[in-house]
């Protein structure tokens, strides 16, 4: 997609999200909107590492919760604002990113996925044993007043969420673009052939690891809000890893536009199961969509399409 | 002649076992040099330690000149080491083209239209020109052993490391790689070639090291390291 195709699609779905925030739709459309809209930012940060490089990161409750509780804690300790809590999320997650990188450097395929679900247990009992942010019982937030030009504060976080959304898909589409999309794919296919190509391997990794996990933090930052509430069983949960993993694989790992694609259709699916028959059976929903592209259709939806468009040639 | 690459006493560890024991050598700039020796000798080990893909455990390797002991392969490879592999190893989700695109894209700092028409005409050397937009998975294994040729070109070398890239083809393409490499030299890139085909190894060489064991026990034109009794040795038990 040439470039002022995509920022001036971009606009126009950022200008949709305002419109309808300051519509009389339905609050529910918001409450779920937020969901799938976060998955987005989660699915295409995992894809960052996880699609491009060919690092599987199962850690991402652990990003997403260093986020979440950053944002607890800078608010119950200087009532900080909403936009304070998601850049100061994303820069810790992003710095646990970079410490993962670091620690994890000599790690490859199924060793790095379990160095990274440890990273969930550790930072899981440190919350559990932190009084300050609730401990294990969790801790109640009362919303702040401040709605700027929005209705509700529903209606302002799906924005929020949507604007990180966007932001998310323009670093993913221009670092496959760029010269580290390139490296990050020879690394992927092989990484001693990609260092002797020149490829700084250990850099881009950082890089890929560093930009994944603060954009995971960003994703987890608004959720206390979102919930009022916060308790480290569901912000730990790994089934954040295998729906932001599980996204990709359904749209496509290899291009930006799989995540979205994956995690519209996944996202979209759950929350419908989850109002419509019951919320338990969405998790069953996603584990049978996964298998059924992983057995049909490995390269996605995206390779799917490429695959109708190069038989019809 | 003038020095290019000059091993200092390398040796390589892999717990109790020791690949490489002392090993020291040096190559001058344009020299065809042959690397040979039984299964297991440290060929391999050895070039990987040129590289950059291993450190070695003691020991030190010059470049120009330059200490480049420490550094990475990747700078290495900016320096002008290429290597390709025993066993290929492409970039298998790109294009043949685009295999060629990573290293000029990190070396010479470009992917541009330009850089695009060099890589085009590394493969036109390489007669794999009409592959050039082949998904490199799909690949003969010829062809492969081809293109990690012109992807390590696309570095730029000043020395290629060709290892064992005859190993499973047949007669003629064994003559199509050797006349590659030939062509290459004769541009001036210096040639480290590891090869088990000895016919091929003593028509491209201009010196033969034979290692056994992590040692050199041989250093020579190629006529006399084949009647060395220690290679044949080597080669062939008592």
């Amino acid at each position: 997609m040439q470039s002022w195709k995509f920022f001036a699609s971009c606009l126009v779905v950022l200008l949709a999200s305002l419109a309808l925030c300051l519509s009389g739709v339905n609050e529910y459309v918001f409450y779920a909107g937020f969901v799938i809209l976060q998955f987005i930012v989660l699915a295409t940060a995992w894809n960052i590492l996880g699609g491009y490089a060919g690092y599987v990161n199962f850690g991402v409750p652990a990003f997403l919760a260093v986020g979440a509780y950053t944002a607890v804690v800078l608010f119950k300790f200087m009532g900080a604002s909403l936009s304070m809590q998601i850049v100061c999320g994303g820069i810790l997650a992003g710095l646990l990113g970079l410490g993962v990188g670091l620690l994890t450097l000599k790690l490859r395929g199924i060793f790095f996925s379990i160095a990274t679900v440890a990273v969930v247990f550790i930072l899981e009992t440190c919350v559990m044993n932190w009084p300050y942010v609730g401990g294990a019982t969790g801790l109640q937030l009362t919303r702040p007043s401040g709605l700027l030009l929005f209705p509700s504060y529903n209606r302002m976080l799906f924005f929020v969420m949507a604007v990180l959304a966007v932001g998310s898909i323009t670093i993913a589409r221009y670092i496959q673009t760029s010269f580290l999309g390139r490296g990050l794919r020879a690394l992927r296919d092989s990484e001693e052939a990609a260092e002797c190509s020149g490829v700084p391997t250990l850099k881009i990794k950082l890089i890929a690891c560093t930009v994944s996990g603060a954009l995971m933090g960003m994703a987890g930052a608004p959720m206390p809000m979102y919930m009022s509430y916060i308790e480290p069983t569901s912000t730990f949960n790994l089934s954040y890893s295998i729906s932001a993993l599980g996204m990709p694989i359904i749209g496509g790992t290899a291009h930006w536009l799989g995540p979205l694609i994956g995690a519209l259709l996944l996202g979209g699916v759950q929350q419908v199961v989850s109002v419509t028959i019951s919320n338990e059976l969405n998790v069953l929903v996603v584990g049978v969509i996964l298998v059924l592209f992983v057995v049909l259709a490995p390269e996605g939806i995206l390779g799917l399409i490429k695959k109708c468009k190069n038989s019809s040639k | 002649m003038q020095e290019l690459l000059k091993i200092e006493g390398i040796t390589k560890n892999f717990g109790g076992f020791t690949a490489l024991d002392q090993v020291s050598l040096t190559v001058g700039v344009g020299e065809r040099l042959g690397l040979i020796g039984p299964n297991g000798s440290g060929k391999t080990t050895l070039i990987n330690c040129i590289s950059g893909s291993m450190q070695p455990t003691k020991g030190r390797i010059f470049f120009e000149g330059q200490d480049v002991s420490a550094k990475n392969a990747h700078i290495r490879a900016k320096l002008g080491i290429a290597r390709s592999f025993q066993i290929p190893k492409p970039f298998s989700s790109m294009t043949v083209l685009e295999n060629l695109l990573v290293p000029f894209a990190f070396v010479s700092g470009s992917d541009g239209p330009d850089e695009r028409r060099q890589a085009l005409e590394i493969l036109n050397r390489m007669g794999l020109l009409e592959k050039a937009e082949v998904q490199s998975n799909q690949l003969s294994q010829v062809e492969l052993r081809k293109m990690e040729l012109a992807r390590a070109m696309a570095v730029k070398p000043k020395l290629l490391i060709s290892d064992e890239a005859m190993a499973g083809l047949a007669g003629a393409e064994v003559q199509e790689v050797l006349d590659i490499l030939f062509d290459l030299n004769s541009m001036g890139i210096t040639i480290i070639m590891i090869e088990h085909i000895m016919q091929a190894v003593m028509r491209f060489s201009e010196r033969i090291v034979c290692l056994d064991t992590g040692c050199i026990i041989c250093d020579d034109i190629p006529e006399i390291v084949v009647k060395n009794p220690d290679v044949q040795r080597a080669y062939l038990g008592n």
